[in-house]
Formats: C-alpha cells, structure tokens, sequence
C-alpha cells in the first residue's frame, strides 16, 4: 500500500506539471482525488490493515492528498499566470490606430471673442443688452447730437425703409446708449453689442452688415480718469498684462471729450512694420465722455451725472485675434473654416 | 489734407532737423492732428542733376541716337546716349546720372547704348512724374524730318526716297534741307533752309537740327508738323511729341533736379475729423503744431496795392437773395489779368499739398484755399451780365454747363452764383463755362464766399461732383475768413504781376455773424476729466489756439464753430495738457452686479447645447432677397411675405428683413454642399424681422438648425430637438405630422410641441425647394422659437429619489394598421401602463411576410417598478394586460 501510495505521488505529480489547461487540472484533480479517484481506490484498501498500521497509513494518505492538492493549486496559479499572459499577449492593439471621433460643434469665431469681452464686462459690473437693429434714425442719430445734415446720415451711407428717412438700419450699436439711458436706473454699467448696418460693398474689409459692441457708464463722478482705468483694464484683459496704450484726441457728435484709444503694436513693440502699417500702434476702439447734450436729451442733469461710453468694432478685433485675412470668411461659415475654431 | 513740412516753416519754427518725421508724427496724433503717413520726397528722386549739353552727334551706330557730351558739374564731361530728338547744344536738361533714382522706384545705371558707353539718362517730364501743368513749357511740338520717313508699304512710299531740296511734295509744300538751326526765344527756333532757295523760318518745332530734310510749306513760310503733312507716327517714328524737359528754370549746372522740383520737403498726410474744418489748411494745422510745440505762429498780414485805380463798388453789383445759404460774400477785382504760368515756388507747394498746378490765376486760388482754407472762385466779369452778381437758389428748370464741361441741370434747393439773367456758377461746387478765363481777360472777379455747408453738400451730392472745395465747404467754413482770403489772393495777383486791382472791396454780410462765448468753469473741467489742472494752464492753452478771454468769459474764434459747450473747452484742454497726462483712476462711485439675465443665460444654454451635439455655429446676414421666398416655396398669400424693405439697397439680394431664417440656412447649407464639404451640421441663433403697424419691426430670436451628410435623416434631427428641449427641462414634447408647409418634406416633417406650446417645425427639405438651390442631397432644418423655448424651459430641478427596489424588463410585440403612428401607441401605453409602468421604449417595427398587407408589427419593452416592494409576477402580468387590452380596444393592436 505503502508502494502504490508512492507510485501515486510520483505520476501524480509529474502529470500535474504535464498539465497545460484548468479543465484538465481539473480533470486530473477527480482522477487522483475524486470520489472514485486513485487515492480513494487506495484507501479503500484500509480496512484490510492492522489497526498498527492504520494510523500511519491514514497519516500517509493525508499527507499525499495535501501533496497532490498542493501541486494542483500550484500549478493552477501557474496556468493562471501564463494564460493571462497569453491573453494580453493576444489583446495587443496598435495604440497608433485612430480613436473613435466624437463631433463637438464649434462656437462661430466672432461669437468665441465677443464671449471673452462680455466674461471681462461682467466682472466689472457691467449687464450686457440688446436692442433693436430697425431702429428710429432720432435713436440713431438725432439724440446722439448728429446733425440733419451729417453725411453719415446721407442714403449712401444709411439703408432706410421710409421716404422721410425716419425709419432705418441701425448704423452704429450707439443708439443703445439711448435705450440704456431712458429704460433704465442709474447708476447705469452696460455692454450692448449687436449687429449693425453700413451701405459698404463686400470686400475684404467691408461688409453691409457688421457688429459692434457698445459700453457706457453713467453714474456720479465718473470722469476721463475712470474710462481710461476701465479701458486700459479691458484691453489688458484682451491683449495681455502689459499691453502699452495711448488715447489721443478724435470726434464723435455724441461724446466730449472725445479719444481714440491705440495698443502699442504687439509685432514690432512700436518701432513701426507693416502689421501697424509703420505707425507702431494699432487703433482699437473710440471712446469719450457722454455728451451733456445727449445726458439731458435723456432726462439726466449733466451737472449731477456723468459718464462716458465706447465703441469697438467686433469683426476686425476678432480678424487680429485669428489671424483672420478675409471679412467675408466670417459671412462664409464654410464647415472647415467654422471647425478650426 | 496733406501738409508740406517745408510750408509750414513759413509759419511755426520746426525745422525738420530739430522735428523729426516721427516725432512730429507722434506729438501731432497725440494733439488730436493725427498723422496717417509721412513721405520724405526726396527719398523719390537721387542724383538727378541739372546738366547742359555741350555738344550733340548722331550716334555712329544707330540711326536715331543722339550722343550728348554734358557738363554737369563734375570735373569731366559725361557722356549720355538719347533717342529724344528735341535737344540742342546749349539746352539745360535733367540728367538722371549713374545710380539714380526717379519718382516710381526707376533706377538708372551706366551702361552701353549700340557700342557707345552712356552714362545715365537725359529726362522727360513723365519720367520726372510732372506734367506739361508742372512745366507748361515743357510741351514738345515735333516737325516731320524726312530723313526719317519710313513708307508704310516700301513698294509704294508717298516720298521717294531720292527727294532732294526743292522737290514738292505736295502743293506749295517742298523739301527742305536744315542749313543752321538757331534759338530765337522759348521753344523757338531759327532755321535756315536751303527750298531750292534760301529761306528763314521761325517754328516752335523742336527736333530739329543742321543736316535733317523738313517739309517747308512755301506759301505760309513754316516748317510742317506730322499732322500738318497728314502723316502718321509710324511713317515718322522717331518724330513724336515727346522728349527731354528742356529747363527754363532758375537753375544752374549742377543744381539737384529734386531741389528745383521741391522734393526737398517731407509731406505729411493727416486725418482730419469732421469737426475741423479749420484744419484743412496750412494755417489751421500750423496754429495747431504752434501750441502742439509750444512754439510762435506767425501770420502775415496779407496788404494790396490796388494800382488800377477805379472802385469795384462802382463797377459792380453784389445782391445776396438767399442770406441763410449764403451767410457772407467778398470779393474784389482785377484788370488786364495776363494769363501765365505760376513761378516755380508757387507751383511746388501746390504739387507737394497734392494738387496740380494750372495758370497764375487758378493756382493762387488754389494757393489761398490751402494756406487759409477758404475756397475761392475767380470768373471773367465781363461774362456777368449787367454786372450784378445775384446769390440765389436756382430756378426751376435752370442749367448750367460747369468747367468741366458738364450740361447740370439744377433743382430750386441749390444756391447759385447768378447774374441778372442767369447762373454763371454752383455756389461753392464749381464755376460755369460761360465765365471761365481763358485767355488774358479785362476783368476778374474774384469770389471768396461763405455758404452753408449743409446746403453745398446737398448740391454737390445731387449733381454727383464733390470738388475741392465742396468738400471743404460742407463741414462750415469760417465766415470771418473771407475777407482775409480775397485780399491775400489780390495780394498775389500782385506779386505775381498777374493783373492790376481794383480799389475797393465788397464785403455782403446780411445777417449777424455770430459770436460764441462760454463760461471758463475749472473746476467743472477737472471734474469731468479727472484732473487737476490749475486755471492759468487752462488760460494758456486756450490763449495760444486764439481763444480770447475777458474775465471767466471765452470768447470763441469764429474758425472754431465746433466749440460751444464746457465740454468742448475740456477736451482743448485735454488734447494740449495731454490726454495720456490723465491719471488712470477707477472712479468707485455704486457697485454694480452685472451679469446674464435669464434670457441670456437661456440662449448660452441652447448655444452650448447644440455644440455639445456637433452643431457649428453660422453668422448669416439678416437681409435677403425677396426671391428667396419664391425659392423655398413660402405660398403666395403667406403674411410672412410683407417683408420690411429697404429703399436704397445695395442690390436685390440684399433688399428685404427676413421674416423666415430658412433661406438664410438653407444658402449657408448649399454654399457648404457646393464647396463639397462631406457634411455639415449648423446652428444659428438669429433674429427675424416682423413689421410691425408703426413700420418698425418685432425682432424675435429663432433657433435655426440645419444639416447634410452621410449620417443624416429626420431622427437624427429629431434627436438633436429632443436633446435640446430635454437639456432646458420642457415638458413633455410632441411630434406632429405636418403636411402643409411648402418649404418641407410633406411626409418627413413634423411639428413640435412642448406641453401645449408650439416651438416649431422640423423636417427634411422639400426636393423641390432642395431644387431650387440647385442640390439633389436630403437637407434637413428645423426652426424652433427661441421666446417658446424659453417659455417652456423648466425650473430648478427637484430631487427624485433614486430607485429602491429592482425593475422588471417585459417585450411585447403588436400587429396593427400600418398607418397608425407609433407615438399614439406609445402614448396608449404610458396611459394604460398605470403606477408600475416606468418606461416603454420601441425597439423594432416590421412589415412583410408573416404580417398582413397593410399592417405592421411594433415591438416595446417595457419597464416596470414599484417604488414600495419588489415588483410581483402579479403586478406584471396585470400591467401588461391593462397595456394589451387598452392597445386592442383603441387601436386594435393584438399581440402578435
């Protein structure tokens, strides 16, 4: 008994490291231990022993089954490990595959620039409004002290619907200063931007239609000190920290003082190239105190108020941005100019 | 308006050594001048020298060069080949020399012309970048030499190529052989020939030399030019009306060409604002540069001899019928007015401000007009009838043919210069042809008027001709400047010798001219500037713009019609105190919060929503085309037809407010299509333009999506609708079928409702509208109501606690009509379903075989739950039998 019991170790064990798959450790497993298995075959054989012998009998078989279960979880690990391996051998992919393309849409270019700027207006207390694009020409030009006979009111400048020229497109976001003034409270801290209506050809720098953004302030004590504060900020937060301005006199009806307001050229840092076309600053918005005529033409007493408002062009600060060459590409929305964006 | 630097000496101290072109630029943009380009003339032209020809030879190898020796200073000779003909020994030319430069970048070098080293080149007006205005006396008139006859057919030559001297040719007119050739004053010439007999002739042709063979007309004694001898250019090749500027000048061997030209000066452009009128003239902007640098102006005081005796007020008549147009006429006279070219330093500063020169007369108006900026008219009195100028409108059915030879015909809104019968000029537009100077004329009037600028603007819009001084007119002149400017012009007259002036001067002023005066407030100014600026400074500047001031009283010149409130003192103390000397000072004052409104916030959402879908943003313009209607088959008595419409559009596609954004996507659609983009999936969020009963127009916002491509069909679309009604939280939506909307698919497109609110329409183009775009792909649009979109957006979310027990999946699967919309089924479900019933979701709908013709199979699953216990088989089964049995009983839909 002693002899098959050894013989059972020996096959038993040189089987089980034979043994390539889980089944057949498996199966090996209900060979030798099973139910009707070797080791079992081999104990029956018990009852014919002395009861001497039994015990060491009994100790020698459990010990042979603890063997055999050793070696068969063993190598169980064994096969395990090297099947995992196989496996992720065989799952290897070509990481350099392209992935699965989801669609994201894209914000219109302009739009992405005009966020920017409402994001800075709004942090500094601003609401943003909207108005009407058929506009009155006494908003558009008449309360904003534009004369009758200013050319800017001429019928090849301004597209009209009526005959008495009293109905129009609006030529410039300005009449909402108008709006603000008469619909709301003061203090007053807005941005109106919007499309506006010009009767230029379409070229490369023109187009009838247009946007601008439009921004007042009118409250106590604001003075030219305070709009330069604002807009210096303004354009630092556009252009970066550090960003070199300049104001320099110009003329609007509806503003007095009135500034242009230039960045030094972030291309030459002013020496002059043709990006600043050798000035060595570009002009980026105009801007001035609100005219005390257009303060009381709105019910508000110039020597209690004051305020001052600017107005920039979208189009051509969202060209310099992107390095856009061509306005009508921004009319165009062609899908793959839309999509670098 | 350009100003010449070298001008503006005359007036303020800012030599360009000590004033840089930059700085000049940078000091007079930050003073409110602003600077546009600064050109540096000599830069345009180099080493062009005044040369005199010493001797002339035909070029041994070519038989139309000449060989000049010239002396141009240097110590040797330089040696030039030309194959212009008008030179002769002696002439004093402008001579580009080895590694010139000429106006257009031309560089000239030495080289060899047929063998013979040239050392540069001999200049034409044109190559000196002037006219024969510039130089009236550079005009060129060319003999026809026969020595250079070249026959168009050689068979049959109309000279024969044997003539000798005193052959006819035709007539009285015989060949002639050149003896000497001799000058006899400006561009004349002596020329001794050898007709057969001897003859003299004095001839303004200028190519000629000793040794050439003319055509000599015997019975008017005179050399033949082409046209005279009925020629062509190409029988005379080498004789044209052109050549070497011969210099009359005051000017000696080897003077530079660009100093005598006045290229010696830097030009500077600037951008006057509308407001400045008085700055579009050299005295204007030198005022300014004075206070700009702190420096003297100087002005002169122009002063007239009037050494013609007589009184204008005796010899005419000035009658202003129109005081409000026409707020100031002045004018004074000159006799025995001699036509002539300006001299050289009158003809440069007009070149160099960017005009061209004419004749004295003309240029000192001109010259008047840029040094004081008050436009002026000189006209032949003896033109005006009964010699009464009458300043009125014109009458109906008036014309006048204009200087520049135009018929006009004038409406009664535009002022005219008129004499008693008729107009003999537009006011402050331009003179009429029928008193134009044209020769050395009796009498001139000259007219420097004041007109209403609004008025002249008018005119010269209507008659389509914005002239010089139209221009400067419609901004509203000074009307204290006339009287300054009529005497300096007669000042000039005088200096130039160009006439004699009449004493007197008439001076119509019907009206007050009015004086501004402003209240000097300091204080008020800081406070509006955030300054601190003392009073004395403000004084000072105001002071040295020729403001006056009489205690707290300003006193504005009547140049600066712009300045009437604090305001505008506040900025003239700004600009020269500095507006970047301003401190950058937040000014407090109330917070404010800022930020979106709801509305606002809606449209981000919806914004952001779509592109979370895929969809790219469009701009599109708000007008459109009226046909466009038409194009996506809006039917004809659609009250979206009755569009706003602009009068003056820029073209037909252009002309009319959309009332429906669909043209708008459907052109962006195919534009993208035509640039064969594989597909294309746009939203817009934009406004339409509905008229309205007081002619302005309602500008709701609609949310216009549209899309082609591969993965394309109505479900997609429909998925993108429910997202985006899902996103804002709305109400239960509904798709219903819709058949009566041209523009759509009649079988594939729906429209959408949220609850009970319409939001809008959604489909597949019509093929025939697709058609009309030229484009056979399936586009799909919808147009959904941004106001109904925000109006059923939902609130704040409220927590709904998740799912304590599992759920029960179950399928059922249906026959029924075919044609009963799988909706209706659901709904029917959802309905009968009761409290356990949590979800049902189609997932097959079949028909064929197995299936009866004219019936489908729909397939659900569906969900259910308790929210108390785990669901019962009982609770089940009992759900789906109230599910089969109301399906049955509505639509006699039976398991399958």
């Amino acid at each position: 008994m002693k002899e098959q019991m050894q013989g059972l170790r020996e096959s038993s064990v040189k089987a089980i490291l034979a043994c390539q798959s889980i089944e057949e450790l498996e199966a090996l497993r209900v060979k030798y231990l099973g139910k009707k298995g070797e080791l079992t075959a081999i104990l029956k054989q018990m009852g014919k022993l002395s009861a001497e012998e039994r015990p060491v009998m009994g100790q020698l078989a459990n010990q042979l089954r603890a063997e055999v279960e050793g070696a068969l979880e063993k190598r169980k690990e064994e096969l395990g490990r090297e099947m995992m391996e196989k496996k992720l051998v065989d799952e290897a992919i070509d990481v350099t595959l392209p992935g699965v393309k989801q669609t994201v849409g894209h914000k219109h270019p302009m739009y992405n620039v005009l966020d920017q700027i409402k994001d800075i207006f709004i942090g500094m207390g601003f609401d943003i409004v909207d108005g009407p694009e058929v506009e009155l020409a006494e908003y558009n030009f008449t309360k904003l002290n534009i004369e009758e006979s200013h050319p800017s009111r001429d019928w090849t400048d301004t597209f009209y619907f009526t005959e008495d020229a009293k109905i129009l497109l609006r030529t410039q976001t300005s009449p909402m200063q108008i709006h603000a003034m008469e619909s709301r409270e003061l203090p007053i801290r807005i941005i109106a931007p919007g499309r506006v209506y010009r009767k230029d050809e379409v070229d490369a720098t023109h187009s009838p239609m247009f946007h601008q953004i439009e921004g007042m302030v009118i409250d106590k004590g604001i003075t030219m000190a305070d709009l330069k504060a604002t807009l210096n900020l303004v354009v630092e937060k556009i252009y970066g920290e550090g960003t070199v301005t300049r104001f320099r006199p110009h003329h609007f009806p509806f503003t007095e003082p009135s500034c242009e307001m230039d960045i030094q050229c972030h291309k030459c840092g002013g020496k002059g190239c043709p990006t600043c076309k050798g000035e060595g600053w570009i002009e980026v918005l105009g801007a001035g105190m609100v005219h005390p005529k257009v303060l009381s033409g709105c019910g508000i007493d110039p020597d209690e108020y004051s305020g001052w408002a600017f107005g920039m062009g979208l189009e051509r600060l969202a060209m310099g941005e992107y390095k856009i060459s061509d306005l009508r590409l921004i009319f165009e929305n062609d899908v793959r100019f839309l999509e670098q964006f | 308006m350009i100003l010449s630097r070298k001008w503006l000496n005359e007036f303020v101290d800012l030599s360009l050594e000590e004033y840089g072109d930059r700085a000049f630029a940078e000091a007079m943009t930050i003073s409110g001048s602003k600077v546009e380009v600064t050109e540096d003339l000599s830069q345009t032209m180099k080493n062009v020298k005044v040369g005199r020809i010493v001797s002339l030879e035909k070029h041994p190898n070519s038989d139309h060069m000449l060989v000049c020796q010239l002396d141009v200073g240097a110590e040797e000779l330089v040696q030039i080949c030309t194959g212009a003909w008008n030179v002769h020994v002696g002439d004093l030319v402008p001579v580009a020399l080895h590694n010139s430069l000429l106006p257009g970048g031309v560089k000239i070098t030495r080289g060899k012309l047929r063998g013979l080293p040239s050392e540069g080149m001999l200049c034409s007006l044109k190559e000196l970048n002037c006219t024969t205005h510039d130089f009236p006396y550079g005009e060129i008139v060319a003999a026809a030499l026969l020595n250079n006859y070249h026959p168009i057919d050689p068979e049959k030559p109309s000279i024969s190529a044997d003539i000798k001297a005193g052959d006819k040719i035709f007539g009285k007119v015989v060949a002639a052989d050149v003896k000497a050739v001799e000058n006899a004053g400006l561009n004349l010439w002596k020329v001794s020939l050898d007709a057969g007999a001897d003859a003299e002739v004095v001839t303004k042709c200028q190519n000629i030399h000793e040794g050439d063979m003319v055509a000599y007309d015997t019975q008017k004694n005179a050399v033949l030019t082409l046209a005279e001898l009925h020629a062509e250019q190409k029988e005379f090749p080498n004789c044209i009306a052109d050549g070497i500027l011969i210099l009359h000048e005051d000017c000696k061997v080897g003077d530079d060409v660009a100093v005598m030209l006045g290229l010696d000066d830097h030009v500077v452009e600037m951008e006057i604002t509308p407001n400045r009128p008085d700055c579009l003239c050299m005295i204007g902007l030198a005022r300014e540069a004075a206070v700009t640098f702190n420096k003297e102006l100087k002005l002169h005081e122009p002063v007239v001899k009037a050494t013609a005796g007589g009184d204008i007020n005796e010899l005419a008549k000035i009658v202003i019928e129109d005081p409000e147009l026409c707020p100031r006429y002045t004018a004074r006279m000159v006799k025995n007015v001699k036509i002539e070219p300006s001299p050289a330093w009158m003809r440069e500063r007009i070149r160099n401000a960017g005009m061209r020169p004419i004749n004295n007369v003309v240029d000192i108006t001109n010259y008047v007009m840029l040094e004081y900026g008050q436009p002026m008219h000189a006209f032949d009195f003896s033109c005006v009838d009964e010699h009464e100028i009458h300043v009125r409108r014109a009458k109906e059915g008036e014309t006048i043919q204009t200087l520049d030879g135009n018929e006009r015909k004038l409406s009664t809104d535009m002022l005219c210069i008129c004499d008693t019968h008729k107009p003999v000029g537009v006011a402050g537009v331009m003179g009429g042809a029928n008193s134009e100077i044209v020769g050395d004329t009796a009498m001139v009037l000259f007219e420097s008027a004041n007109f209403n600028g609004a008025s002249i603007r008018r005119t010269a819009t209507a008659l389509g001709m914005r002239t010089d001084a139209s221009s400067r007119y419609e901004k509203g002149l000074d009307p204290q400047n006339t009287y300054k400017a009529v005497q300096r012009a007669c000042e000039l007259i005088e200096l130039l010798g160009a006439g004699e002036v009449v004493e007197g001067i008439i001076d119509v002023v019907p009206g007050e001219i009015k004086q501004t005066t402003i209240k000097l407030e300091p204080q008020k100014i800081n406070a509006l500037l955030g300054t601190d600026i003392d009073e004395a400074t403000m004084r000072d500047i105001l002071l040295r713009l020729g403001f006056t001031l009489d205690g707290d009283t300003i006193y504005v010149p009547s140049w600066r019609g712009d300045v009437e409130h604090y305001s505008d003192i506040a900025e003239e103390v700004a600009r020269f105190f500095g507006y970047n000397e301003i401190p950058t000072e937040f000014a407090g004052g109330i917070t404010t919060c800022g930020g979106f409104t709801p509305l606002q916030n809606c449209e981000r959402q919806i914004g952001q929503c779509c592109r979370s879908m895929g969809l790219d943003e469009i701009i599109t313009y708000s007008f459109i085309s009226p046909s466009y209607y038409d194009k996506i088959r809006m039917p004809v008595d659609s009250p979206l037809r009755d569009s706003l419409r602009i009068l003056n559009p820029l073209g037909e596609d252009t002309s009319i407010m959309r009332t429906s954004i669909l043209p708008s996507m459907l052109e962006i659609l195919t534009r993208n299509y035509n640039y064969r983009n594989k597909e294309a999936r746009l939203y817009e969020i934009g406004k339409i333009y509905l008229k309205r009963d007081d002619g302005m127009a309602d500008e709701p916002k609609i949310v216009s999506i549209g899309a082609y491509g591969p993965e394309m069909n109505f479900f997609v679309l429909k998925g993108w609708v429910e997202n985006l009604l899902a996103d804002l939280d709305a109400p239960k939506l509904k798709f219903v079928a819709e058949k009566e909307n041209a523009s759509y698919h009649p079988g594939r497109c729906a429209k959408v409702y949220a609850g009970d609110t319409y939001i809008g329409v959604m489909g597949q183009i019509h093929p025939a509208v697709a058609a009309n775009y030229g484009v056979d792909a399936e586009f799909y649009c919808a147009e959904l109501s941004f106001e109904a979109l925000y109006a059923v957006k939902g609130g704040l979310p409220v927590y709904q606690p998740l799912p304590k027990f599992p759920s029960v999946t179950r399928d059922i699967a249906v026959v029924c009509d075919a044609a009963i919309p799988v909706g209706d089924l659901n709904d029917c479900i959802m309905a009968a379903g009761g409290k356990y019933l949590k979800g049902c979701a189609l997932f097959d709908v079949y028909q064929g075989s197995h299936i009866a013709e004219g019936k489908k199979s729909v397939a659900f699953s569906l969900t259910m739950r308790s929210d108390e216990q785990t669901l019962t088989d009982e609770h089940a089964e009992e759900t789906i039998k109230n599910v089969l049995t109301a399906l049955e009983k509505e639509y006699s839909a039976v398991m399958r």
